[in-house]
């Protein structure tokens, strides 16, 4: 058995005309911190829905511990253990913030083998995650009050509450201050080194390099770069297209 | 039974009252297909359009048609409130999908209950020279009541298609559908361009209406047969494409009339709700869809 | 509380209702009592459905129309008691839910609001051709005068449709405070987000659908032998489609309540229209209030509420 979380073959997209995704291969082993970055609509959010199964219809392969999802419904993946932010905050608006951090408790981890939980401990959980990302005092709140970076805040605690074995944080960090951007970078460095595998999605570069093993860059639906950070980011073409200069 | 003339003339007959299907529906392929609006009181618009044509036929004599030409701004500013409301009520709270369709649910017994109080539930109809008029080409039958709506109906489509394309307003409306952020790039209100779309589609129930009670006799509840046949030609056509439109109007004129004539005309109403299902069940794309 | 507990408080306040009706004494409360009764399930069915997951369902006359023919095809075929009728009913209403559900709730809602139209016009025309149940003409239903334990026929179809009313508010009620209740309201704020949060949209909304048509298909099934002679064109009328919308919403589709509130508002305002104006106007009524809460008060009655409630409680906090 190989020890690859996610194999993705030829993975293309199209949306009519236009070609979305075009032809992706990538390696995400068991474990790793990889990084994913690109100029905007260069088809990181589409490929994360496609991965997830948000988006259907797309060619190539995805493989998910080694095992083909096509055809698996998007609550289907993340069950088997996918779980991703979406890039626009899309909270539940008219539940609570704690309510909004359940029903992935609910739904996800209390539907796989062997796992249902109290209505005590998924309380508990519930609370733990809130605090993680620091919205503990808004967890009685509705989404409507909640500033933008605290939504982002709050979508980072839906796709943990998933409990994933592969997380996919996409733009989680917009908007967040030094300090905060910080503490998420920790927060998800001390899930990896419990056993999750983070694809991190940003476009600030500083936690990016401080984050990653290993960083991919996407430009125009296309791989062009995946490698060590520190070479990736010294490479001409990753330059030219995305960082300037 | 079963008879070559028989069938050619239920075929014919199809064509002519698929035309007039064209005319009733290209409202909805506006505002549903286009805009993404679940107007199902459309209907009950057309029948607001049939009795105004009504009144000024009875009142003045002025032929159904042109009757309509001259209520067709009142409809248009009508279109246009409604849909201001509609926008200030729902997409500005980001409410469209529940409140929408009960908004216009409402408006549709509202119209038809008006209707009923103000003009009673006797049929109503139209005198006009043409009606009680015939073309006979050999053994094939034009009732000019048929032909005339049906003329008259290509003639808008292709107005509107002309529009459509050709016009800046036309193309604006076409890629409202598409991309918002883009028309406001071009510094182009997405709102009033969508305003001035709702406001044609119930422009065309005026036509529609007149087009409906030269064929037939009205009543206000007549307008609820047509829900489902307006939707199942949207849908079947492919939404927001009008030509897709005309050729699906066609098919379920053709489908009904044959049905009619050959096993009566209380089956008429399953023909285009049927369709609608199973055309939701299979292919929901429609033929021509995008 | 417990939806058991719920289910106990409403059952006893059912048995005051029958008692008060008993003491008034009057065959007319009765008559009355029980179209507003049958309402209040209608209603409560449709906001499982329209209210809980935002899918609109504008056929809920096909359900109970359903439900009612299915009784006349047994009267005719195989007379049963009642209660049987409400089980069979369920059951093919429930069918038809779950089938219509299947075909497109795979698309968008509005398209799904579409297809329930269809399927009411499209059971009309089979009903109105199906000559066995009456068709066109009609068919009778013989009343019987009384029944054993209870005595009058017309109080044993009032408990019937008492019974149907608690047990609807009860399902309600237990969907609301359980997990079902948090994956509705997923599919209805953002289904592709409940998606992947791992909801199982689909066979979430396949609960609410055939949910749902069953209880509406119960709610018809004892509809016949109250009315005597059924029609399509009353077991199929527009007052079902309107009214099973339009209470829901103006009572507040978020809870339970809000149906209760709604049918019973509106259900004895149309009584009391009907008999002294018109039943034009009534429907009238109906669509203006309609919108006028779709447009003003989406929440209805019981957000109106909950929000001056809110309101109310943040003032008295100290500034």
């Amino acid at each position: 058995m190989n020890a690859n979380l996610l194999e993705v073959e030829r993975l293309g997209k199209r949306f009519g005309g236009f070609v979305a995704l075009d032809g992706i291969d990538l390696t995400v082993a068991a474990g790793e911190r990889v990084g994913l970055i690109g100029p905007n609509g260069s088809g990181k959010s589409t490929l994360v829905n496609c991965l997830c199964g948000t988006l259907g219809n797309y060619s190539g392969a995805v493989r998910f511990e080694g095992r083909d999802v096509a055809g698996l419904t998007a609550h289907q993946r993340t069950r088997l253990g996918m779980a991703r932010s979406f890039q626009l905050p899309r909270p539940f608006p008219s539940m609570t913030v704690t309510d909004n951090v359940r029903v992935p408790l609910l739904y996800t981890v209390n539907a796989r083998r062997g796992a249902r939980l109290t209505g005590e401990e998924v309380a508990a959980r519930a609370a733990e995650l809130l605090t993680l990302v620091g919205l503990a005092d808004k967890a009685g709140q509705f989404p409507r009050d909640l500033t933008q970076v605290e939504m982002r805040k709050l979508e980072l605690a839906r796709a943990m509450a998933a409990e994933p074995k592969l997380l996919i944080a996409d733009e989680a960090m917009a908007g967040l201050s030094h300090s905060e951007v910080e503490d998420i970078v920790a927060l998800l460095i001390r899930l990896n080194e419990g056993g999750i595998t983070v694809i991190l999605i940003e476009h600030i570069m500083r936690a990016v390099m401080t984050f990653s093993q290993r960083l991919v860059v996407l430009v125009s639906g296309k791989k062009i770069a995946d490698g060590n950070p520190n070479e990736v980011i010294r490479d001409k073409e990753v330059e030219r297209a995305y960082l300037g200069q | 039974m079963f008879s070559f003339e028989l069938v050619i003339n239920a075929l014919i007959a199809g064509l002519l009252l698929g035309g007039f299907y064209a005319a009733v529906t290209i409202g909805i392929s506006i505002s549903f297909g286009i805009l993404d609006i679940v107007n199902i009181a459309h209907p009950a618009f057309i029948i607001l359009g049939s009795y105004i044509a009504y009144m000024l036929n009875a009142q003045f004599g002025i032929d159904p048609i042109v009757a309509a030409l001259i209520a067709l701004p009142a409809f248009y500013a009508l279109g246009a409130a409604i849909y201001q409301i509609y926008y200030l009520a729902f997409e500005t709270r980001g409410r469209e999908a529940l409140s929408g369709l009960a908004f216009f649910f409402g408006l549709l017994f509202i119209t038809e209950v008006l209707l009923i109080l103000v003009f009673g539930v006797d049929y109503r109809y139209v005198q006009a020279s043409y009606i009680d008029q015939s073309i006979n080409i050999g053994f094939v039958n034009l009732p000019k009541r048929m032909l005339i709506p049906c003329m008259i109906s290509i003639l808008m489509f292709i107005v509107l298609q002309v529009f459509l394309s050709r016009t800046f307003m036309g193309r604006a409306i076409m890629a409202v559908a598409q991309d918002q952020l883009a028309l406001r790039l071009m510094a182009a209100s997405p709102t009033r361009i969508k305003r001035t779309a709702f406001a044609i589609s119930i422009a065309t129930a005026s036509l529609a209406g007149a087009f409906l009670i030269i064929i037939q006799p009205v009543e206000p509840s007549v307008g609820r047969e047509y829900i489902g046949r307006v939707f199942a030609i949207c849908v079947l056509g492919g939404l927001g494409s009008l030509p897709g439109t005309v050729i699906a109007a066609m098919l379920l004129g053709v489908a009904e009339s044959l049905t009619a004539t050959f096993y009566g005309p209380s089956w008429a109403p399953a023909v285009s709700f049927g369709i609608l299902l199973l055309t939701l069940a299979f292919r929901p794309a429609g033929i021509l869809g995008r | 509380m417990r939806w058991g507990a719920f289910f106990l408080v409403a059952l006893a306040v059912a048995a005051l209702i029958f008692g008060c009706a008993l003491a008034i004494n009057n065959d007319y409360v009765f008559f009355a009592g029980y179209t507003v009764l049958q309402f209040i399930v209608l209603a409560t069915a449709w906001n499982i459905l329209g209210g809980y997951t935002g899918y609109v369902n504008f056929g809920s006359a096909a359900f109970f129309a359903i439900g009612a023919y299915s009784t006349v095809f047994f009267y005719k075929f195989y007379p049963m008691p009642i209660p049987a009728l409400i089980l069979i009913a369920a059951a093919v209403s429930g069918l038809i839910g779950l089938g219509t559900g299947y075909l497109t709730l795979r698309l968008r809602g509005a398209f799904f609001a579409i297809a329930t139209l269809a399927l009411a016009v499209v059971l009309q025309t089979l009903i109105v051709n199906w000559n066995y149940v009456g068709g066109s003409r009609g068919a009778y239903i013989i009343r019987p005068s009384s029944i054993d334990y209870i005595g009058s026929y017309v109080h044993y179809l009032f408990l019937i449709m008492l019974a149907l009313a608690v047990i609807a508010l009860t399902i309600a009620y237990a969907i609301e405070h359980s997990a079902l209740g948090y994956g509705f309201a997923t599919i209805r704020d953002d289904e592709l987000a409940a998606e992947a949060s791992g909801v199982p949209t689909l066979k979430l909304k396949l609960i609410a659908t055939t949910l749902s048509g069953a209880l509406m298909g119960m709610a018809g099934a004892p509809f016949p032998y109250y009315i005597g002679y059924l029609q399509p064109s009353s077991a199929f009328g527009l007052e079902y489609a309107v009214n099973s919308i339009a209470m829901p919403i103006i009572g507040g589709t978020v809870s339970w309540a809000g149906p209760l509130v709604g049918a019973i508002l509106l259900g004895t305002l149309q009584q009391y229209v009907t008999v002294t104006i018109s039943s034009s106007v009534n429907v009238l009524i109906v669509g203006v209030l309609l919108v006028a809460f779709v447009v003003v008060a989406p929440n209805g009655i019981i957000g109106l509420m909950t929000s001056i409630a809110r309101r109310g409680r943040r003032e008295r906090k100290p500034a």
